[in-house]
């Protein structure tokens, strides 16, 4: 088990990337990713409280009773939301009232709960910070990957902006920006990545 | 004029409880709880165990958070701390029911114990709780909405673990099997519930 940052900073990303690897922080991928806006806010909200609340929970961890760890580690976290809420809703007020309650959900997405009780609290700050960092762009790939594909498909833009000659060859496909848009976009990424590492899995 | 006024209450209820369960479905047109969905609904029992407990807790912390919400952190000015109230309240609601059940029945623990716990993380509760804020309910809408959504959850998790069970025998592409699979099977179901958006409108 190698501790170095570059290689921890790989297995987040990509080996035991949260979404498609651990299937964890499920509920947010789907509910932003129609409009690519929205996906950039979200995150960064995730990289931002994964990454402070690995780094916090580290620093703290030897202080902290077994038996209260997750209600400490739950208002830690908590407190960053509010910190990430606050500076969302003052940067882009508009984005706020449509993803409000989902940036609010970030305390409950598991991957930042999963991470701190897997990796921080056994680790050193530095290292976590950088775990942190890591789950948080392994998230934000594949949200990103995922609203490339919807916003254009579904509404003909991509960050607000219309598609070159989009008269001549787009036609509306709605279902795309629905729920089960966002689930079959999920399920063919899954699928498709699960595939491409299948045989590495087999081996561990 | 009391009674038709009466009438109207209990009819907004019905249609509060009706959209939240349907047409605003918490799993399947919200997304939310889908990691414990994920987790949990390979057998119908244990998918029934983790929804009927969901359902009580939702309906109790929406109308707790209201209470919470609307007596406490509106007159106090402390709006912005909501998201850290609505969590301690449900984290020691949990707490506390668990506490309750173990005392007063067993079996019932036995039954409903495992899932307790996992219901703190469970993001459609805290987003029950948050979506609320949006609307303009008074206290009983409120828990009718938090009643609604639970079963809205409770009913999407029991369909989605009796599907899981008739597919666990088939033979699947290897990297679909697990939550490839489960994902698709969700959409098309999510795909039926989009039927019943335009039955009500509020």
């Amino acid at each position: 088990m190698s501790n170095k940052p570059s290689i921890v900073f790989i297995k987040g990303l990509w080996n035991e990337n949260p979404v498609f690897r651990q299937v964890l922080g499920i509920c947010s991928t789907l509910a932003v990713t129609n409009l690519l806006a929205n996906t950039l806010f979200m995150c960064f909200g995730v990289i931002f409280v994964t990454a402070l609340s690995n780094f916090t929970i580290s620093l703290i961890r030897n202080y902290i009773p077994k038996r209260t760890r997750m209600i400490v580690q739950v208002l830690i976290i908590a407190s960053f939301v509010m910190i990430v809420d606050i500076i969302i809703k003052a940067l882009a007020p508009e984005i706020h009232r449509f993803i409000g309650p989902y940036v609010g959900l970030i305390i409950t997405n598991c991957i930042i709960m999963g991470r701190a009780e897997a990796f921080a609290s056994q680790n050193k700050p530095v290292i976590s910070l950088v775990d942190g960092l890591a789950c948080g762009c392994g998230y934000s790939l594949i949200l990103i990957a995922i609203a490339c594909i919807r916003e254009p498909l579904g509404f003909g833009t991509i960050l607000g902006y219309t598609l070159p000659a989009k008269e001549l060859w787009w036609h509306q496909w709605t279902i795309m920006v629905m729920p089960p848009g966002a689930f079959f976009m999920l399920a063919s990424f899954t699928w498709f990545t699960r595939s491409l590492t299948a045989p590495k899995s087999e081996t561990k | 004029m009391v009674g038709s006024e009466n009438l109207s209450f209990i009819g907004s209820l019905a249609l509060i409880f009706i959209s939240a369960a349907f047409t605003d479905n918490v799993l399947l047109a919200r997304f939310l709880g889908m990691c414990s969905c994920l987790g949990v609904s390979k057998k119908v029992d244990t998918s029934t165990g983790l929804g009927v407990a969901v359902i009580f807790v939702t309906a109790s912390t929406a109308a707790l958070n209201f209470l919470v919400y609307k007596y406490i952190l509106i007159p106090l000015g402390l709006e912005y701390l909501r998201l850290i109230t609505f969590i301690i309240v449900i984290a020691a609601f949990v707490q506390f029911v668990e506490m309750v059940v173990e005392r007063f029945s067993p079996k019932l623990y036995n039954a409903l114990g495992i899932f307790l716990p996992l219901i703190t993380v469970n993001c459609a509760i805290l987003g029950i709780s948050l979506f609320m804020l949006n609307k303009p309910y008074n206290f009983v809408q409120a828990f009718f909405f938090g009643l609604g959504g639970g079963f809205g959850w409770f009913l999407a998790i029991i369909l989605i673990g009796g599907i899981r069970e008739k597919i666990k025998e088939s033979a699947l592409p290897k990297g679909l099997a697990g939550p490839g699979i489960t994902l698709i099977i969700i959409g098309i179901m999510s795909l039926a519930f989009v039927g019943f958006s335009g039955m009500i409108k509020i």
